[in-house]
């Protein structure tokens, strides 16, 4: 990783994306996350041409989607990762994937930039947390999400620190709620 | 609505990751629908994959890609807005894409005693089922072989151990007797999965099993 890298704001870049279909800002969102999807799905089981392939998939249903992306609630890693498992079921295992009902929120114009910030500082930490993690725990979370375990081998126990994210976004809906009261 | 039975963090990591059979994703996405709380524990799991994604070895790039991609989105419209699946009466919107609506639109068959069930079709790994149990009758005895989620949409059933209302899902295995019983009142509706066929203990019900495709 570049050390530059670490500072981009990629929930700005997908909102340039979104409100001046901007090119460049992009290409930069291409250049960071492509190679990571693709390695994703490789690790998934993908060759490397299909990988190719549906990285693009990807990449591209950010460029169709940033309208709907909502950065207080996920880092764009985090969004960009729920793209990806979605392609994977979809390209390797051929099942369809219900989803949740969607709440009537966001995105909104102008989202809390707190918000914003602390969604990548979830994903940031997480990162963090999940590389100190003793070798043989983080290899049976990553195989999970790598689609490598049946269900009934997923472990629940991560050990990683899940209840700030729960309760974060617990005070969203909570928010929300009330607002539609 | 006051849900008190959750799905348990193994599911929602398993379907985060994408790995559950769609019947199961059906149950997931219908509970967290109603849920709150495990809507918030989802995107948690769901943030572990971003975390994953961004800490992850870099796979190379054909040189082309990325001029490629260009091209590609060069000729294609943003979405501006969503089109939000919408519930049908008690069903939420998954479960009502499933059905095409509510559970006036669901094709009961009869299996006794004034019990109804309708199987949903799903990709075969699992099954998936709507129950339709009046009040005071009790869902036929089985054991199960695998795992079994009944998530209640109306009304509310018993069994030995506890009391599931709207929105409450049961966990059940194979280690699991139990004789759920409709509570008297509304008719109860719940939506029940399985990634092994049931087994009746009764004679009759497990000779019509393999009639009723469950």
């Amino acid at each position: 990783m570049q050390a530059d890298e670490v500072e981009t704001d990629w929930a700005a870049l997908v909102i340039r994306v979104r409100d001046h279909q901007d090119k460049a800002a992009f290409a930069a969102l291409f250049r960071h996350f492509a190679p990571r999807v693709k390695a994703f799905l490789m690790k998934s089981g993908a060759d490397a041409t299909l990988a190719e392939e549906c990285a693009q998939d990807v990449m591209a249903t950010l460029w169709q989607k940033a309208g709907l992306f909502d950065p207080s609630r996920a880092s764009v890693a985090t969004w960009v990762f729920t793209i990806a498992r979605n392609r994977r079921i979809d390209a390797l295992r051929k099942a369809r994937r219900p989803e949740p009902e969607d709440l009537p929120w966001g995105p909104e114009p102008e989202p809390d930039q707190a918000e914003v910030l602390e969604a990548q500082q979830d994903t940031d930490r997480l990162g963090a947390a999940l590389a100190q993690l003793p070798e043989k725990q983080r290899a049976l979370i990553e195989r999970a999400f790598y689609g490598d375990l049946s269900h009934s081998e997923i472990a629940a126990e991560t050990g990683l620190p899940l209840g700030t994210i729960k309760s974060r976004i617990r005070l969203a809906l909570e928010r929300l709620r009330q607002q539609m009261s | 609505m006051t849900i008190r039975h959750h799905l348990s963090d193994q599911l929602l990591m398993s379907y985060a990751a994408g790995e559950l059979p769609e019947a199961f994703n059906l149950v997931v996405a219908t509970h967290v629908s109603l849920c709150d709380d495990c809507r918030a524990q989802l995107a948690s799991f769901e943030a572990v994959g971003g975390a994953m994604i961004e800490t992850t070895a870099l796979a190379d790039m054909s040189d082309d890609s990325l001029a490629a991609c260009m091209d590609r989105i060069d000729g294609l419209s943003q979405a501006t807005a969503r089109r939000p699946l919408r519930g049908a009466g008690v069903f939420p919107a998954p479960l009502a894409d499933y059905v095409g609506g509510g559970p006036d639109k669901v094709r009961w068959r009869n299996v006794g005693m004034g019990v109804k069930q309708a199987v949903i079709r799903t990709g075969k790994d699992a099954s998936a089922r709507l129950l339709y149990i009046p009040g005071g009758q009790a869902v036929p005895d089985h054991g199960h072989r695998g795992l079994e989620l009944t998530l209640v949409l109306q009304g509310a059933f018993r069994d030995d151990s506890d009391r599931f209302g709207p929105g409450d899902i049961e966990i059940a295995d194979e280690a699991m007797q139990h004789t759920p019983v409709a509570e008297e009142g509304q008719v109860c509706i719940c939506l029940a999965a399985t990634d092994a066929p049931l087994k009746f203990n009764g004679l009759i019900p497990r000779l019509a099993q393999p009639f009723f495709g469950i």
